[in-house]
Parts: C-alpha cells; structure tokens; sequence
C-alpha cells in the first residue's frame, strides 16, 4: 500500500515562500528580472535575499534554541552590542579582522552567560544599555573596508551576506544532521531530565547551543552595522529577536522542542522578507506590514497546530468510511 | 518563617535598602512629593503588571501589552477628537476591544495549543500595527473631562501630590491582591500555572479559565492605555513601546516564578516601585545617562533569577525552576 507523508507532500512553508513571491511578482511585474552589474547580481529578488539574510542569520540559532525547548530573546540586543564593538574597535585604529573578531567574541560570551543561566531576558534588557555604553550614546560610524566589505561586498556575485547566511545554514545543517548532535538537541528538547539520564550531557550542549545563538546574532550585527557603516545601539537589531523567532515558527521548529529544521527556518525568514517587500511595493505603509505578519503567524500556527492535526485525521477517517 | 515567602521579602529588603541608599545621597527623594510622582508616574506601568502578574503565575506570558496601551490610546482618541464621543463612551468601546482581544488569545492558546509566547507575539504584532493603520500620526485629546481627571489630585503633606492615576494604580493592586489570593479564580490561576495537567484532573476549568487570564490581562493594559492617554493627552501608536518588558520585570523582580504557579501581586508592587526609583535616582543623579536604567534592570532580573533558583533548588528538587525567559 502506498502511504505518502501529508508532510512532505504538502510542504506549507516552500509553498508559501513561491505564493509570496508570486503574489510579489503580480504587484510588480519586474520582480524576478535579475541583472548583472559590475561584478555582481542585482534585482529585486536578490534584494530579498539580502535583506532577509540578517534575520535569517538570527534564525539559524534561534531555531537550534528553540529546538531545546528554550528561546534567546536576547539575539537583538547581542546584534547591538557586536556592532557597537566592531564600530568601536575600528575608529579606535585597529585594523577590521580585528573588529570582527573582537564582535565574534562579544556575542560568544553572551551566548555562554545565556547557555549557563538559562535567563536570557536578563541579557535582552541590559544588553542595549551596554551596547550604549560601550558607543557613548552617540552613532558610531566608520568607513573601514573590511566591515563595510561584509555588510555591502560581494562574492560570487552574490551580496556577501547572503554567501555568509548560506555558508552558516550549510555548515550549522552538516553540523546537526551529519552527526548525532541533531539527535541530542531533540532529545533534550522533548525530555531534558530523560536525555541526561541517558547519558547525554545536556548542560553542555545547551551552553554549546547557545553560544552558536549568540555567535549568530553578532554575525548578523556585523553585518547590519556593516551596511550602514555605523552603530546605532538604539535600534540596530530592534524587535529581531521577534522575527528570528517568527521565522522559526513559520519554519515549522515547533515551540515546544524537539522538533525543527535549520533550512526551513531560513525559508521563514525569506517569507517574512518577501512579505516586507512585498507590502512596500504595492505601496501600502509598512506599518501594515505587522497586521499581515500577525495574520501569517496566526495562519501558519492553525495549520501546524495539534487541533488542525486532529481534524485532519477525523477527516481521513470519514472519508475512508464514505469509499 | 515560610519559605517560599522569601523571595518577596527579599524584594521588600533590597527596595528599602536601596530607597534609604538613595535618600542618603539626596535627602531630597524622602518627600511626599517624589512618593507621589512615583505613583503618577509608573500609574500605567503597574496596572499593567498586575495583569502580567496573573498571565505569569499561570504559566504564561503576555507579550502584547504594550502594543494594547498604544492601540488604546489611539482608538480613545480618534473616538474622542475626530468622531466627537464623549470619553466615558470612548473608554467603554475601548474595554469592549480589549476583552475581545484577549479573550481570542486565550481561545486560541487552549484550543489550538499554541504556547502563549507566540500567540501573544502574533496579537503584538496585530495590536502595533491595527493602531498604525488607524492613524500614524500623534492625536491629540482635548475634553474638558480629560483635563479635569488628569489634573485631579489630592494633596499630601509635605506638598507631595496624590493623583487620580496613582489612586487607581493602588486600588487596581488592592483589588487583584484580593483576587489572586481570596477568590476561586486566583486559585484556578495558581493551579493552572503548578502543573496544567493535575488541574485539568483536579476539576479546574482550564478553558475557562485561560480566556479569563488573557481577558483581564488585556483588560487591564486596557486601562492602563487610557491611564497613558490622560498622562499624554493624546494617543500615539508608537506609545508605550517594550512596556510588555518593564511589566514582566516588575513582576519577576517582585518574586513571581517565571515558570509560573507561584507569585505575588504586592511583590509586583514593589518591583514597579523598584524600577521607578531606578529611574528618579538616574534623574536625580543628572550625570548618569538613562541607558544605566536598563543596565541595573536587568542586573536586578539576574539577581532574582538567581535568587529564585537557589530558594527553589533548595525547597523541591528537580530542574523545572525557570526554564524559559
């Protein structure tokens, strides 16, 4: 007898991804014309892409996180704080790796302090106030090349944070299906005490999971202050936390841990860019911008929920009564 | 004593340390004049964090109250300035919304089993951006009745100022105190957050009860939007952004488990009233500049996150104390 998955026959989020950007292509017909321009791809979609590569970033973490039944709502703040580093480390003279390095690091001790507290609302509202600290107050802004590089650059003729969203999903995705990390994050997600008590260091691994979080976050505040050449402590990052764990949601991680995928929660994100988009070029304000997300949640949430699960096999099973 | 009230006597000491600290360095904050401003001030702040404290103790979590405090400012304005109502009706038609409003959360956390975080972050979203949509613009709000609620006050001695905002922050206090420690409702509420299961089997009505929660949490941020909007006089959208934020503080600083099933409402109290001097001791100060604020919050939130584990740790084994956040 043939039995084919209903999951994987009916994937809502790749749908969903086409729907958006077809819907995108009916309000402006020139959406999918992709041009090559001095050495690099230029277009609507690849705006896209671009755009949507810092909360995608943020939610290749998110989703490693949430999959241990926890959530890091402190992504946007730790983006802050990394951009307020590297745009202080480069008008303080030192040369750009450094910069980077020195933010790289910046988001690894937060993701540590979260990974050993577990409180990461406590990082979410002092970690702005450090980001403020650390830039005076003031906007930050540099012109140094090895920044500006990875916020505006291009490799492959690809804008550069799009090759390094992909590098990570790549590398995070080999990291958790080709070993039995993956197996291990589940498996504290569903049961943290039944997992310890077979032999899995949980607290280990959530400080390691973690710490990827906060590494994530201060790649993605790299290249957000990369892009605008400066550091804003007041809003480089704002609400993201938020969109990183909408688009790990719509990606189908499930809340309650154990379940998820890296790859789907970056096609979240390119939803939620797509929508975005989408609203500014159909000319409505932005603003409606939050009402259709909330609408998108919402739906996405009813279809995925255990309620519409149930329904769907009550279905089935009368349908199968009925032939 | 008992030990699971330690938490909140904890909050009680470090205010009190903290307030003779304050008034050591500037005698000046020991009037009746900055205890009244504090209740005025943090009016909207602590009416909201009541209904956050009762979202808590169940287990839950609220993230759209400060988006219902924008939406209400503005929908109480546009009522009031461009359609004429008078505020009272205005203020109806508000409460109206809001119980509408919360009550569809809590449906949809209990009957699609969506967590809370998330269903409440999807009403934020819907909240900030209906109120948007209304109008992007500052309304401002010019009745007479407004004029005369929001410059009604009592005075104290000392020339210190009792206001009608901070009057009705107190007796929301009261009020969910008794609530949360004398009705059936408190008690489902605490029940709910323990272990949903065992009260789900007890007999408690977790339906019901949940729509009840999100209901007078939204309801409450409700009035805690008209209370923003008689302190503004006007109605913004972008109002009261992050007080989802400050609210959860003060509740957690004031010894609610973020876990849920165990809790206060007068901690929360003290922890709005916590926050407030933070913030009048910064102003007073004048050197510091206000993102110290956020620092020594979210200091206070390590604190009593710390705090919290090891009284639990120590009182029941297990790793079940606060999990999340």
């Amino acid at each position: 007898m043939m039995r084919i998955p209903l999951a994987r026959l009916v994937n809502t989020q790749t749908i969903a991804l086409v729907g958006v950007l077809l819907l995108n292509w009916i309000l402006f017909p020139g959406f999918f014309k992709i041009e090559w321009q001095d050495g690099r791809l230029f277009g609507s979609l690849i705006d896209v892409f671009n755009r949507g590569a810092p909360v995608a970033i943020l939610a290749i973490g998110m989703t490693a996180v949430i999959a241990t039944k926890g959530v890091d709502l402190s992504v946007g703040a730790v983006m802050a704080m990394a951009g307020a580093v590297a745009a202080t480390l480069v008008v303080g003279g030192y040369p750009g790796w450094v910069a980077v390095a020195g933010a790289l690091a910046v988001g690894l001790l937060c993701g540590l302090w979260n990974g050993a507290l577990i409180a990461t609302l406590v990082l979410m509202v002092a970690g702005r106030g450090i980001a403020q600290l650390i830039t005076e107050g003031s906007i930050v802004t540099f012109s140094d090349p090895t920044l500006v590089f990875i916020g505006t650059g291009s490799f492959l003729g690809l804008p550069m944070p799009v090759v390094i969203a992909l590098a990570l999903m790549i590398l995070v995705t080999l990291a958790v299906r080709k070993t039995a990390i993956g197996l291990f994050i589940e498996a504290v997600g569903v049961n943290r005490s039944a997992a310890t008590l077979a032999g899995i260091r949980s607290r280990l691994l959530l400080i390691a999971v973690y710490a990827v979080s906060g590494l994530c976050a201060a790649i993605a505040g790299i290249i957000v202050a990369g892009d605008i050449r400066g550091a804003d402590a007041n809003n480089a990052g704002l609400w993201l936390e938020l969109d990183a764990i909408a688009a790990a949601v719509i990606g189908g991680t499930s809340l309650l841990g154990g379940r998820f995928s890296i790859v789907m929660s970056v096609v979240g994100a390119l939803i939620i860019q797509a929508m975005n988009t989408g609203i500014l070029v159909s000319g409505y304000p932005p603003e409606f911008n939050l009402v259709v997300k909330a609408g998108m949640i919402t739906l996405i949430l009813m279809i995925q929920s255990p309620f519409a699960g149930r329904l769907l096999t009550w279905f089935g099973r009368n349908r199968r009564k009925g032939a | 004593m008992n030990r699971s009230l330690r938490p909140l006597l904890a909050t009680v000491v470090i205010f009190l340390i903290a307030y003779a600290a304050a008034v050591f360095q500037f005698p000046g904050l020991l009037s009746t004049r900055v205890l009244g401003n504090f209740l005025t001030d943090n009016a909207f702040l602590g009416i909201a964090a009541v209904g956050m404290t009762f979202v808590i103790i169940s287990g839950g979590i609220d993230l759209s109250v400060g988006a219902v405090i924008g939406f209400t400012g503005v929908l109480v304005a546009v009522l009031i300035t461009w359609l004429g109502w008078h505020p009272l009706a205005a203020f109806a038609a508000a409460f109206v919304v809001a119980a509408a409003f919360g009550a569809a959360m809590g449906l949809v956390i209990h009957y699609l089993e969506v967590p809370p975080f998330i269903v409440t972050l999807a009403g934020m979203f819907l909240a900030r951006g209906g109120a948007s949509v209304i109008t992007q613009d500052s309304v401002p709000i010019d009745h007479p009745f407004y004029s005369a609620i929001s410059s009604l006050y009592w005075r104290l001695p000392g020339g210190g100022r009792l206001s009608f905002v901070g009057l009705l922050m107190v007796a929301v206090f009261v009020v969910g105190a008794i609530v949360a420690h004398r009705t059936k409702f408190g008690s489902y509420v605490y029940a709910l957050g323990g272990n949903a299961t065992s009260a789900s089997l007890m007999g408690v009505p977790v339906a019901r009860t949940t729509v009840e929660i999100y209901t007078l949490s939204s309801v409450l941020a409700c009035l805690a939007g008209i209370v923003f909007s008689l302190y503004t006089s006007a109605g913004y959208p972008l109002a009261a952004v992050g007080v989802e934020l400050d609210a959860i503080g003060a509740v957690v600083i004031g010894g609610t488990l973020l876990t849920g099933g165990y809790g206060f409402v007068f901690g929360t109290f003290v922890g709005v009233m916590l926050l407030g001097l933070v913030q009048t001791y910064i102003i007073f100060d004048g050197t510091l500049s206000s993102w110290w604020t956020k620092i020594v919050i979210g200091f206070l939130l390590f604190l009593f996150i710390v705090l919290q584990r090891l009284v639990f740790a120590a009182s029941a084994r297990g790793d079940r104390v606060a999990e999340k956040a």
